[in-house]
């Protein structure tokens, strides 16, 4: 993103967004991130479910993949995981 | 202020609020949402027996807290509607948030607020703390010396706001104008509804590596938008510095305005920003906002009766502070005192103390630039006191390095 980055002049008035927030990467914040291990997954898509940011992609079949451009490490899934599947590492 | 009557009036007696109620009745506005607090009680009031009546085709909105009204306010203003509120004091106060968000968004919504005291303690009479201390949060701010001014500036502020895209407060001191009854000359219905015409809607151009589009700036299904979504170090200061240079560009805005307004009604408030009082050859003069300043103006003229040189100015926008007229019009003075309702604590006198005497900091010769912090709570300033700040000023010596800013009228 940071080589669209547009001056004062150019952005549109009245604080209106103007960036999708998709493409607003905010898990470069995290601290923590999620791995999954597939052999635990029971693809019970708890994970998904509670995640606040969405940063859960699942098609409601394979194991969830996490976001990690949207994920802010707040380890909810790891806490919900019923099979202990996830487990947040430092990054 | 110049009379030509261009149009029939009619001269009704009002008060200060009951002035701007008329002023919002004939503005073709659409939503009314308020809270009402004492002094600006009887504006509300007086709206919603309009609307009760039928004699005003809006959305009166009753809120349980002025946060909310704003933020109703905001809300209609943001989906197309012509929007007013208005408040005093601790109601301004809460308004806190909101008031920095309608400013932001660029929200055209009209306020009057009528000057009232701070708490702790209460206090329900004039003093300028409530808007001095919302002069950051992006308003642009009229100050109104009478029940006419007030009612003037109202129907201007309409317009001023959606060709600005800035809200504008109207402000009006507390029960000295508004609960004090004035004859008013009130224009007809038509020529007001001209005046203010429709509501346009501004339209926004997205940067172009989101494709050149143009949208409308309002909320409206086909072109949804989000305002003031999540703008961290690397926009934030690009989106302040926008809506501060937008701010500077409004000068000629409220210039044009009050010219078309006076070419109408005949009341033509030039100069706009600030109304100069037998300044021609005088020494000293007294600078102010509002309605303190009709006093200071009879003082003026007993003193030039003594042959004294004074005079007067009143500063009628403090927001955007008009800071290249005032160096231009102050310069030629000996002694320029400068009347504060309103304490910033802790600081070097009075909001607009600061403004003015750092506005005049790089002119190679400046006047004296003394501070006299007046009238806290309602507090008189009679004319004796008015009286001795002339003296003072017209006896005042070569700028010490530390400002000279007093109480007047306090006791020791």
């Amino acid at each position: 993103m940071s080589s669209q980055l547009v001056g004062w002049r150019d952005l549109p008035l009245g604080a209106v967004a103007f960036i999708s927030s998709k493409e607003y990467p905010t898990g470069e914040w995290a601290v923590f991130q999620p791995k999954i291990d597939e052999k635990k997954c029971i693809k019970c898509g708890l994970c998904w479910m509670y995640c606040p940011d969405s940063a859960y992609r699942w098609d409601g079949e394979g194991v969830p993949v996490p976001d990690l451009d949207h994920c802010k490490g707040c380890g909810i899934c790891e806490v919900e995981c019923p099979t202990k599947a996830i487990e947040m590492i430092r990054v | 202020m110049a009379v030509l009557k261009k149009v029939e009036q009619v001269m009704m007696a009002l008060n200060g609020d009951e002035a701007v109620a008329w002023a919002v009745k004939q503005s073709n506005v659409d939503v009314v949402s308020a809270y009402p607090i004492t002094p600006q009680t009887i504006i509300v009031e007086r709206i919603s027996e309009f609307v009760n009546n039928g004699e005003m085709d809006a959305e009166f909105i009753h809120v349980e807290s002025e946060h909310s009204a704003l933020t109703a306010a905001w809300g209609a203003a943001l989906a197309g509607a012509r929007a007013f509120t208005a408040t005093a004091a601790n109601g301004l106060a809460l308004m806190w948030e909101i008031l920095y968000i309608t400013a932001s968004t660029r929200v055209p919504v009209v306020m009057a607020v009528v000057n009232r005291a701070l708490s702790a303690p209460i206090n329900i009479h004039n003093d300028h703390s409530d808007t001095m201390g919302a002069r950051d949060s992006g308003w642009i701010q009229i100050y109104s010396e009478d029940a006419q001014e007030a009612y003037d500036n109202t129907i201007m502020a309409f317009k001023i706001a959606e060709e600005s895209l800035f809200p504008v407060m109207v402000t009006l001191d507390g029960f000295t104008i508004s609960h004090t009854l004035q004859n008013v000359s009130v224009l007809p219905d038509d020529v007001v509804s001209d005046f203010v015409g429709v509501r346009r809607i501004p339209r926004i151009k997205l940067p172009r590596i989101h494709g050149d589009k143009e949208i409308p700036l309002m909320f409206n299904p086909k072109y949804p938008i989000t305002f003031g979504p999540l703008d961290l170090y690397d926009y934030y200061f690009e989106h302040k510095v926008q809506q501060n240079e937008a701010m500077k560009e409004t000068f000629p805005i409220i210039e044009r305005v009050h010219k078309e307004y006076g070419e109408i009604s005949g009341r033509s408030y030039e100069p706009v920003f600030m109304v100069p009082y037998r300044t021609e050859d005088a020494d000293a003069i007294i600078l102010g906002l509002s309605s303190t300043m009709s006093v200071v103006k009879k003082v003026v003229d007993d003193l030039r009766e003594r042959g004294k040189k004074v005079g007067a100015i009143r500063l009628r926008v403090f927001r955007p502070f008009p800071a290249d007229f005032l160096r231009r019009e102050l310069s030629k003075f000996h002694a320029v005192g400068v009347l504060d309702r309103c304490i910033s604590f802790g600081g070097e006198g009075g909001p607009l103390f600061n403004e003015v005497r750092s506005a005049l900091y790089g002119l190679p010769s400046r006047p004296i630039v003394h501070n006299y912090i007046y009238g806290l709570g309602g507090r008189d300033l009679p004319r004796s006191l008015i009286v001795k700040i002339y003296e003072e000023l017209l006896s005042a010596r070569a700028e010490p390095e530390v400002p000279v800013v007093k109480y007047v009228g306090v006791r020791e």
